[in-house]
């Protein structure tokens, strides 16, 4: 847990929230046990991921893929289920052949 | 200027008489007997134009409390009314509106719970609640109930508290039977109560605020260890309260209303209507020369556990009073008494302490049953034995 959360005496009285759009804040990449990875020499940025993301945890520039929001995304694996893209060469990071996107298990 | 008016009000009345004059923004609350006299009352004088209330009807009492919560949230000064099974039936939001620090005020009309189906007096139903992080305020009489209920709003909104308050009077023996009420002019509750500015609100849209959001391990222990700071700071904030309605009105209110209890060496500890027939009782007992006293808990949560040793420290033999059973708790006893030998178990206290289990589902307690328990209190004190520890007033044994 991180140092800067606050004390019993310093919690807001009934766990209201008084700040709007806090839950950005908020790093739920805690509660991953399996982490996706990308390999961008064969995305084909069709973005059927960022589409499907429960949490908006892919982040999107210009229409293209750029990166997973590791701080808010739960590992559900969703986006690897999804990815239309099935290649015979080894992924980047696993060194298994198939989709763009996979999972591996979160070591953090 | 306080004018008072004297009517011969039953005990519910008095608690709608006491909601008329609060005036709450929102009443959800479904009828049960012996509650239902507290909000069929109520509905009139929605009916009539007397309140400014919106009077939710609603399916049940989980929906009751559950429309309270909401009503609370949204800022509005809210009150409900329930009994027994309806209270139970609430169970789950009990919690969520303790712990979301909403300052709801409830009339409860003590029943006991079911089975075997039961509509009469005992105390098993707010006793099942008693860790829900309520403050319960248990009165003797209309007038109490009536006055308890003035004072539940200022406690529970105070703003270092903010914490739901539940008064409590016993089914028919009070609720039901008419007694003489002071009822104070409108305009001094109004005047005593205030306005309700809540510091947060759903309906603040400039400053938006989230209210019941998810909560995980590194955060909801430290609320609720601030919920429970809370409530063990609540005793100064119903004592001042009291003060205050004591000094403008002329009744005052602390934690404990004594009787004989200066030169008391036994002592009976007990709640709300029974404190009447226990007087009488210790009124004759000191006649004869006894010296017992009478010790009525008007708080019990939270339980007064310093406060109690201190006006506990002279007497040698106490009789604690239950309308309920803690069942499976030691030896069956009730819940006044476990609190009772804890918090005197703590401050080393030497009284020995009985626990005597009255009253259920209604059932007359008559002057000899107290006399029976003054009798133990005498043999304890001699022989400086507790011969039983649990013992049942007026049951065919």
């Amino acid at each position: 847990m991180a140092k800067s959360l606050p004390t019993w005496k310093e919690v807001n009285p009934g766990g209201i929230v008084t700040v709007p759009g806090s839950t950005a804040s908020y790093n739920t990449g805690t509660w991953r046990a399996f982490r996706p990875v990308h390999d961008m020499s064969k995305c084909t940025h069709c973005l059927i991921c960022w589409i499907n993301c429960p949490d908006s945890a892919i982040i999107v520039q210009n229409g293209r893929w750029v990166a997973f929001d590791y701080d808010h995304c739960k590992g559900c694996g969703i986006c690897a289920n999804v990815c239309p893209i099935k290649k015979d060469e080894p992924h980047e990071v696993t060194g298994q052949p198939g989709k763009v996107i996979q999972m591996i298990v979160e070591k953090d | 200027m306080v004018v008072s008016t004297k009517m011969a009000l039953e005990g519910a009345h008095a608690s709608a008489q006491a909601m008329r004059q609060i005036n709450p923004d929102v009443v959800a609350a479904y009828p049960i007997t012996p509650q239902t006299a507290v909000v069929q009352t109520f509905s009139q004088f929605v009916a009539d134009g007397l309140v400014d209330t919106e009077f939710i009807t609603v399916e049940s009492e989980h929906a009751a409390m559950s429309a309270c919560i909401g009503a609370s949230a949204a800022g509005g000064r809210v009150m409900t009314a329930t009994a027994a099974n309806g209270l139970a039936l609430m169970w789950e939001e009990l919690y969520i509106a303790a712990s979301m620090r909403l300052p709801i005020v409830m009339s409860v009309v003590s029943r006991a719970l079911s089975a075997p189906l039961n509509i009469h007096c005992d105390h098993s139903d707010t006793m099942g609640a008693r860790d829900a992080g309520w403050i319960h305020l248990f009165s003797e009489s209309g007038q109490e109930a009536y006055d308890n209920t003035i004072q539940a709003v200022r406690i529970a909104e105070h703003p270092d508290l903010l914490t739901p308050v539940m008064v409590m009077q016993d089914g028919f023996i009070t609720g039901h039977a008419v007694e003489l009420v002071e009822m104070l002019d409108d305009q001094s509750v109004r005047e005593f109560l205030g306005t309700y500015k809540p510091q947060h609100s759903l309906l603040d849209i400039d400053h938006p605020t989230t209210f019941g959001a998810w909560d995980m391990y590194d955060y909801y222990f430290e609320h609720k260890r601030q919920q429970s700071d809370a409530l063990g700071n609540a005793m100064k904030i119903i004592l001042d309260v009291g003060q205050e309605f004591g000094q403008k009105f002329g009744r005052h209110y602390g934690i404990f209303d004594e009787y004989g209890m200066d030169d008391a060496e036994m002592a009976i500890l007990v709640l709300s209507s029974t404190a009447g027939t226990a007087r009488t009782v210790i009124k004759a007992l000191r006649k004869e020369g006894m010296k017992i006293g009478l010790l009525k808990l008007r708080v019990f949560r939270p339980f007064p556990a310093q406060e109690l040793f201190a006006a506990l420290k002279d007497v040698k033999a106490l009789a604690v009073m239950d309308r309920s059973i803690s069942f499976g708790a030691m030896q069956g006893a009730g819940p006044v008494f476990l609190e009772t030998c804890a918090a005197l178990q703590v401050a080393n206290s030497k009284t020995k302490v009985a626990n005597y289990i009255y009253g259920l589902g209604g059932r007359d307690v008559l002057p000899d049953q107290i006399e029976k328990a003054a009798a133990d209190l005498r043999e304890i004190v001699h022989t400086g034995e507790v011969k039983s520890l649990v013992s049942y007033l007026g049951l065919r044994e």
